[in-house]
């Protein structure tokens, strides 16, 4: 039952000021989306959740408690938050194969499970991202997977540690329009089965709306908007959330015109 | 939803090293350069003393001495065998040393970042900018005693610096891609990252500059040599040419004194700069893309090929 919780995080780079004052919670069970346009702020907030960078200023508590950024407390935060990156092409590397990306984090959280033990794994975690026969995609690199293919091999990764937080940077972007859904709704389904808190963050108000609980609305670093799925989508306050709806095809609207 | 389902009928074998494809170009610098390193280290051993002189001076080729003599009477196969001993093992020592001294400036260096990295490329670009050649030569005129050993040494130090650039350029862009920060948001420790992650993604590049220093090396060391300032102690290539020139080798019409080391030269530089090339091709795909060897890889003719690239354009 993990709660993660972003107070006041703000992060500088020369100048700009990429991500202003944002406070979030991802709750065990929901999806939370964060939307905006290019250069608003999405993937800077989830490198600071991941503690990839640190904030300039603001905190990041788990389950209540100031985050680490050494030692063992490091180790439980890396078990339990988790992410998914946007370029399924970048975030594998090509020098290993499949069974390696998996077989690594169950390691470093299981230091001492059998070999035997996480090579069964690993086939179990790839059949969970209906990547079959699991054998044989263990055994391949990174370059001789399609783009879907990958990116589920990167979901698999994901939850390999078992994680309780799953941020997911615009996870299908990259991907061709025919199979966006079915990774997206393999997201919603493992989401829905390992009870995650997901941060969805997207350019896309639909799959937002029809993938998440709550929405976040960025715009140049910060939070403008904020609320229960449908109300942003429907009942959009700031100007900038209701050009984004305007632009976005909502057959819901249509109708009730 | 299930995806696609993943081919069974072939078989893939589990490769840890990108090899690069065995081309003719490949083969024909592995055999030639195998040809070579096999006759410095086993030739040395069946050839007499290379300096053993004798009243046949400046003989022409004979069943007795198979390349001639020198003016002194010296057998210059002899003298070869160990030349190419003593060259190859300058390469072998400036190669490792350029190894060590670019990877750790430049890889270790750009992946700790901050102000190691700093420091590191500013020491490295010091180093870019001594000029090598002269610094070597003012060196070499000042030690009267040279060994194979301290012309290498000397060699590799004015050497590095261009390699190690290239390595941290690299090892910048690896440090930063989204695969690295999945191992660190996965838990790997950072020199693991450095070793696991990063390093196998820099074997073709280190293999390529390691080549090119040994390249360098030996012209480097047989330049010298020729300018009397090579090591005193050893034969190489360059002294052997050194040698020939003192003894107006040239002028007196005596080829098999000195066409042997220099074709062995420009056949090493030759063998060496082949494997490069291969290994280019790995580091830089575009280049293979336009290679014959290539298009038979696809197993597909020029007409073939051209015609998929109108389909998928
Ligand atoms: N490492 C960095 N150094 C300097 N500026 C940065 C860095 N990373 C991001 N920025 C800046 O921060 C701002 C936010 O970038 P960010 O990548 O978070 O946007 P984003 O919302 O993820 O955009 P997109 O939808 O295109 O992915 C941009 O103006 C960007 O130029
Ligand atoms: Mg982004």
């Amino acid at each position: 039952m993990t709660v993660l919780e972003a107070r006041g995080l703000i992060k500088d780079y020369r100048g700009i000021r990429a991500v202003d004052d944002v406070s979030l919670t991802l709750e065990h069970g929901r999806t939370v989306a964060l939307v905006g346009q290019s250069g608003s702020g999405k993937s800077t907030m989830a490198r600071l959740l991941l503690q990839l960078e640190r904030p300039t200023s603001g905190e990041i508590l788990l389950d209540g408690e100031p985050v680490a950024r050494r030692g063992k407390r490091l180790t439980l935060y890396r078990r339990t938050v988790q992410m998914v990156f946007q370029d399924p092409f970048a975030s594998l590397n090509p020098y290993h194969d499949v069974e390696h990306h998996l077989a690594r984090p169950i390691r470093l959280h299981n230091p001492k499970m059998s070999a035997d033990d996480v090579h069964r794994r690993v086939l179990h975690l790839l059949e969970r991202v209906r990547l079959t026969p699991a054998a044989h995609v263990a055994r391949r690199r990174p370059h001789e997977l399609s783009g879907g293919q990958r990116q589920r091999v990167a979901i698999a990764r994901a939850l390999a540690p078992e994680p309780g937080v799953l941020i997911a940077d615009e996870p299908v972007s990259m991907l061709d329009v025919s199979i966006r859904l079915g990774v997206l709704n393999l997201l919603a389904t493992l989401q829905r089965e390992e009870d995650l808190g997901v941060l969805y963050i997207t350019h896309d108000l639909a799959t937002a709306r029809h993938f998440s609980d709550d929405i976040l609305v960025m715009y140049r670093g910060k939070i403008v908007e904020r609320g229960p799925a449908d109300s942003v989508i429907l009942d959009p306050q700031h100007d900038y959330t209701k050009t984004l709806a305007d632009a976005a095809p909502n057959p819901d609207r249509r109708l009730a015109r | 939803m299930a995806a696609n389902p993943i081919a069974l009928d072939v078989p893939i074998p589990r490769r840890r090293v990108t090899l690069p494809p065995l081309t003719a170009k490949l083969a024909t610098g592995l055999i030639i350069g195998a040809a070579i390193v096999l006759f410095g280290l086993i030739g040395p051993l069946l050839v007499q003393d290379p300096s053993r002189v004798s009243d046949v001076g400046l003989a022409g080729p004979s069943a007795e001495h198979l390349l001639g003599t020198t003016q002194t009477g010296q057998d210059v196969l002899a003298q070869l065998a160990y030349a190419t001993r003593g060259s190859l093992i300058v390469g072998a020592i400036v190669g490792v040393l350029t190894l060590a001294l670019s990877a750790f400036f430049g890889i270790v260096g750009a992946y700790a970042g901050g102000w190691v990295d700093e420091a590191f490329s500013l020491f490295t670009n010091i180093m870019l900018v001594i000029p090598g050649l002269p610094v070597v030569i003012v060196i070499s005129a000042y030690v009267a005693d040279r060994s194979l050993l301290l012309v290498s040494v000397v060699l590799a130090i004015t050497s590095w610096a261009g390699s190690a650039r290239v390595l941290r350029g690299s090892t910048l862009s690896l440090r930063s891609r989204d695969y690295v920060l999945a191992s660190r948001v996965a838990g790997e420790k950072r020199w693991r990252i450095l070793a696991v992650e990063i390093l196998p993604n820099l074997i073709p590049l280190l293999a390529s500059q390691v080549v090119f220093a040994v390249i360098f090396a030996i012209l480097g060391e047989a330049g010298l040599s020729y300018l009397g300032l090579g090591a005193s102690d050893s034969f190489t290539w360059g002294t052997m040419l050194y040698y020939a020139q003192n003894g107006l080798a040239l002028r007196l019409g005596a080829w098999w004194w000195f066409v042997p080391p220099g074709l062995m030269l420009a056949l090493f530089g030759a063998a060496l700069s082949l494997i490069n090339f291969s290994i280019d091709e790995i580091i830089n795909p575009k280049l293979r893309s336009q290679t014959r060897a290539a298009r038979r890889g696809w197993r597909m003719s020029r007409e073939q090929l051209r015609k998929a690239k109108e389909s998928t354009l």
